[in-house]
């Protein structure tokens, strides 16, 4: 079936320069490997396209059921050089919770 | 156990945070953030103008306010407060207590400022390379305003050690500030690497203010009761590393395994390999869990040996930006702020003007995710009720930015209709400053503790 992020996890993102880092948590233990599984650097770089002019990396935090995304070159050339609303990528976050994945949820 | 609360998470934060730490439930030691890349640029502006200026003033007030709770309370402070000018910001506070009768234990953590030791370092072969780009220095030499090492925690526990009832430092990290209490409590030595990565752990957890108690939470976020009452968070520290990050009894917000999880994967990197002036943490390593009411045991911190080098930050002079709105009404609000943008690009382009970058975007629309949101449905776009235009431009010749803030007024009468200027008049032309990561080797650069 068709999962939004935003019913199977929660996210915060942050910046460092020119790169912004966005958390992706798993709401519940067991989506942790839907996460793994079908939230890939591919898919991130294509969800980011047009914002991130950068490499995608990903990292996995599987005590916290979490991914840690890095989007290099995603801020525009960093938060004090920026001309968005949004310098820092504060809502890079939810950006991401709008991806659609095909899941089966372990139910 | 000891209890180290956050008060402040950035420059600009709330300054009743500190006063409510320090009066709503019990604590040992204080710790304020004041300091980002955006703050050091500002500080440093400061200090170019006004030699005695260059530190966080807020912090002066703060401490006035809180100072008669300090000492009933025997709390000690651990704030970054200093800055640029660590020695004004210990003159402002040591008056303060001269003031009731006082005198404050202040020590300062010095030595972080390398602004002017740029080209003895270059002389000794210190090529401060870009750590992103792989750049060397020579790229923007002639442009660099400020320079600050991130010294780590085991200073601030020196002046702990010394007697400092409050203890100013320059740059440095921002857990260190957490850290170096614990160090000092619990006699952890430098090769501890767990017990210090913890610390860390505890600091990153805490350095950000109620982000890491319920503020700017997306789990759930309707039902995180008291936001307006919102309690910052503390960290019981034990001396095995292990540590509780909790909230006042009676104040707002929520402590969660959910809520502590987006604190702690905020602002990292390769979460195996947090690197800190006094070790690695290993983000992956440790495990926590919900143990009571606004209440979260973190245990089994791993932590990885320091690394030889220090981190410096450098800023550098990257031209000028100025930034214009104007909001256009229902009906077609959508189309017309598409068609303002459009009618500015070509007003700059028939002017001549080159920039380095332009930028607008569709406060309402889609501004903040961009592409990610997509364009709004024509149907939806119909029904927008206003859509705010946000032009801006950067440009190393300031001339040509001046230029750009006059073409924003006169969009609302000779642009499409219904549209406001916001009440605002002409944007402000700003020098931005943009941010050169660097390493230097530790045995080159050296914290001074003073008391």
């Amino acid at each position: 079936m068709k999962i939004r992020l935003v019913d199977i996890a929660h996210a915060r993102s942050g910046d460092k320069g020119d790169t912004s880092n966005i958390g992706l948590i798993a709401h519940r233990p067991e989506y942790y490997g839907v996460l793994v599984e079908k939230v890939t650097v591919e898919r991130v770089k294509e969800h980011f396209a047009g914002i991130c002019k950068g490499r995608v990396e990903r990292f996995e935090l599987p005590n916290l059921g979490a991914l840690n995304f890095l989007l290099h070159e995603a801020l525009d050339g960093g938060g004090t050089l920026s001309l968005r609303a949004d310098p820092q990528g504060k809502t890079l976050s939810t950006a991401l919770l709008r991806m659609e994945i095909e899941a089966e949820l372990p139910l | 156990m000891i209890r180290i609360a956050n008060g402040q998470g950035f420059w600009g934060d709330s300054p009743d945070a500190p006063v409510e730490q320090v009066r709503r439930g019990p604590i040992d030691y204080l710790t304020l953030d004041y300091l980002a890349e955006v703050t050091m640029s500002i500080l440093q502006k400061q200090r170019s103008r006004d030699p005695e200026a260059g530190f966080a003033r807020d912090f002066v007030d703060v401490i006035d306010r809180i100072l008669p709770d300090l000492a009933t309370k025997n709390i000690r402070v651990i704030a970054n407060a200093g800055g640029l000018n660590c020695d004004s910001c210990r003159r402002a506070i040591r008056a303060l207590g001269w003031r009731s009768g006082v005198d404050l234990a202040v020590a300062t953590v010095s030595g972080d400022d390398v602004t002017e030791r740029i080209d003895e370092f270059l002389g000794k072969g210190v090529e401060f390379r870009n750590m992103d780009t792989g750049e060397p220095l020579s790229t923007i030499r002639d442009r660099v305003r400020s320079a600050s090492v991130y010294f780590g925690a085991f200073p601030i526990a020196e002046a702990l050690a010394g007697g400092a009832q409050i203890v100013i430092t320059g740059r440095c990290a921002d857990a260190a500030l957490v850290l170096g209490p614990m160090i000092h409590e619990f006699g952890w030595q430098p090769e501890e690497w767990d017990k210090l990565a913890s610390g860390i752990v505890a600091g990153h957890a805490i350095e950000c203010g109620a982000q890491g108690s319920g503020g700017n939470c997306q789990d759930d976020w309707e039902t995180i009761p008291g936001l307006e009452d919102i309690g910052y968070p503390i960290a019981e520290a034990e001396p095995d590393g292990s540590f509780v990050i909790t909230k006042h009894a009676g104040t707002g917000g929520r402590v969660t395994v959910a809520s502590v999880t987006e604190q702690l994967v905020y602002e990292i990197g390769d979460p195996r390999a947090y690197l800190t002036p006094d070790c690695g943490a290993d983000f992956t390593s440790f495990r926590l869990e919900q143990a009571g009411p606004d209440r979260v045991r973190c245990t089994g911190v791993r932590g990885t040996p320091a690394t030889p080098t220090y981190k410096v930050s450098i800023s550098y002079a990257a031209g000028f930006r100025a930034i214009g709105s104007v909001a256009y009404a229902w009906p077609d609000a959508y189309k017309k702020a598409r068609a303002g943008a459009r009618i500015l690009r070509e007003r700059l382009a028939r002017l001549g003007l080159e920039f380095d970058a332009i930028h607008s975007e569709l406060l309402g629309a889609n501004a903040c995710h961009g592409i990610a949101a997509s364009e709004p449905s024509p149907e939806l776009a119909a029904q927008l009720p206003e859509v705010v235009m946000r032009f801006g431009v950067r440009s190393q010749n300031r001339a040509a930015v001046e230029r750009f803030t006059k073409e924003i007024a006169p969009l609302v009468l000779s642009g499409p209709p219904s549209v406001t200027g916001l009440g605002a008049g002409r944007p402000k032309v700003e020098e931005v400053m943009a941010y050169w990561p660097a390493l230097i080797p530790k045995a080159d650069v050296h914290p001074v503790v003073s008391l």
